[in-house]
């Protein structure tokens, strides 16, 4: 099922990721986790609750450190955080008290590019995720799905080689986020960036993504499947649900995925009644 | 139409809160000036709302036992301000430092634990006896109480700074100086703008419980010496300026804090992040 990759962006190596409890007890999360992912894809994760899909992001972005095995970026192991991710977050994490214009070019800034450039550039990004002649306002005054879109200009000002996305759109209501997925697809699509897309609708992972990667139910999960999508680009997410090809690609992924969420959901069931 | 119709509407509304607000205010001045003049309760203890306005207009126009009025207003003014600076920025100093090294807090937290717990107007006597009667000591006692508010407020505000943020700033190549400037002050600033306000009524408190216990100059001391004499339209007087005092520099904090929080929403300011 999994192809090599020639020279793989992100590279997943056998990796084993526990938490610290409260009380002092391990709590094992992800477990012999292998995937690679190249230069230039779009990679979905898929699973059920708590099976460890942002904690997958945060080893990469090198939030935190893995237990055991390796998580390689650009064949460097990961050792703390490198300059090549961008990371947009399952909450808003905009900057209050910066407009959107210092939102946005707040990554450059801290790169050490001077003020007025870092404007100036953050301005033409502004205007690219559809912001323009909000430049001034404050996150509190636009709307969650304008609020995205700083958070898109804001990770991909600095060019990242790859893109960690935990749930994005997930707050958004079901027109705004068709609209912003296709405007994702389209960014990404000028910048060749690798992409790492954790969502836990299985439709929005088809519609977007190169290769979907299953994990099992949590805790303690592991890789159950990885698929390759061979949809054509470029894709409206809206449009493509009507393909043939969608609809066997996503029946073929629910049988993997639905068994999954049943043994979480039991897992979850049986823990609280005990 | 209704635009038209409802504006007026509006301004009668207004007009009539503000009528009954002034009419509370004289009914209460006017039965305490009638049950004084009436002889139904002894003016000699509770003052009378003439008797204080004389006082007022006598200190403003002779000058107090002390010296002139705005001598002692300043006095106390000059107190409050300063202990209200020195208060305000060892407090962000120190909340900063122990706010972000879990190291300096673990090992200061018992420290400051202790000296919070004591009600610090008993510092008063030690900070006369150190520093006199002059302006030092009741500086001394303004600082120390205006030090913890402002010092809890920035420890909080900089050890809860929403762990995303900084998450996001330092992915967008953050380094710890601009975590300093970019994340964690500007969110700490928000706490330390509403412990202003808590900070300057301290400060006042400590200025005149400073004076109270022994000075030469100030409210009060103009209190103390009326209460010594049992002249209670004095202490009313006394009273009376140090609210409108109090009350201008509140809304003065106010108009520092529009200006420097000025990205925060306007009602729901204390909405989670």
């Amino acid at each position: 099922m999994s192809q090599s990759i020639a020279n793989p962006m992100i590279q997943f190596m056998g990796v084993d990721k526990h938490f610290v409890r409260p009380d002092g007890q391990a709590q094992p999360v992800l477990r012999n986790l292998n995937f690679a992912i190249a230069a230039g894809e779009f990679c979905a994760i898929v699973g059920p609750t708590g099976c460890g899909k942002s904690t997958t992001l945060n080893l990469t972005a090198g939030l935190e450190p893995a237990t055991a095995g390796e998580v390689r970026v650009m064949g460097q192991a990961v050792r703390g955080l490198h300059p090549n991710c961008g990371y947009m977050f399952q909450t808003d994490a905009s900057f209050p008290w910066k407009s959107v214009l210092d939102n946005v070019a707040a990554g450059l800034i801290f790169r050490g590019m001077d003020k007025p450039t870092a404007r100036s550039r953050a301005q033409e990004w502004v205007r690219r995720v559809g912001l323009a002649g909000f430049e001034h306002h404050y996150p509190h005054q636009i709307s969650g799905g304008m609020k995205k879109r700083v958070a898109m200009a804001q990770s991909l000002i600095t060019e990242p080689k790859i893109l960690l996305m935990d749930e994005p759109f997930a707050a958004l209501d079901v027109q705004t986020r068709a609209l912003m997925e296709n405007e994702l697809l389209s960014l990404w699509s000028e910048t060749g960036a690798s992409v790492l897309f954790v969502t836990h609708d299985l439709e929005e992972a088809i519609a977007m993504a190169d290769k979907v990667i299953v994990l099992s139910a949590g805790p303690n999960s592991t890789l159950k499947a990885t698929y390759q999508i061979d949809l054509p680009r470029p894709r409206n997410v809206t449009e493509i649900k009507f393909e043939p090809a969608f609809a066997r690609t996503y029946q073929q992924i629910w049988e993997d995925l639905k068994s999954e969420v049943m043994i979480s959901y039991e897992r979850q069931q049986s823990r609280a009644t005990a | 139409m209704n635009g038209s119709k409802a504006a007026p509407r509006r301004n009668l509304r207004n007009v009539l809160d503000l009528t009954l607000q002034w009419s509370i205010l004289a009914l209460l001045l006017g039965s305490w000036e009638l049950f004084t003049r009436k002889q139904w309760v002894d003016p000699f203890f509770f003052g009378q709302p003439t008797g204080i306005y004389h006082v007022i207009v006598t200190w403003m126009r002779e000058g107090t036992a002390v010296g002139p009025l705005w001598e002692q207003v300043t006095v106390t003014l000059e107190e409050t301000v300063l202990s209200f600076i020195i208060g305000v920025l060892f407090g962000i100093v120190a909340g900063f430092l122990l706010g972000r090294s879990r190291w300096l807090s673990v090992i200061f937290a018992p420290y400051i634990r202790v000296i919070n717990a004591i009600p610090r107007i008993v510092l008063a006597p030690l900070f006369i006896i150190w520093l006199g009667l002059g302006m030092a000591s009741k500086v001394a006692l303004g600082v120390t109480l205006v030090f913890f508010i402002v010092f809890y407020n920035v420890f909080q505000g900089v050890r809860e700074v929403d762990r995303n943020l900084v998450n996001n700033a330092r992915i967008l190549g953050a380094a710890e100086r601009h975590l300093v400037w970019h994340v964690q002050l500007p969110s700490a600033l928000s706490w330390i703008i509403s412990s202003l306000h808590t900070s300057f009524g301290f400060a006042l408190v400590g200025a005149v419980v400073g004076e109270f216990l022994g000075a030469t100059h100030g409210l009060g001391y103009l209190i103390a010496m009326a209460q010594g004499t049992f002249n209670t339209n004095a202490v009313f007087a006394a009273m009376i300026i140090l609210s409108v005092t109090a009350l201008v520099a509140d809304w003065l904090v106010s108009a520092l804090e529009r200006r420097l929080i000025g990205w925060r929403p306007a009602a729901a300011s204390e909405r989670a992040a």
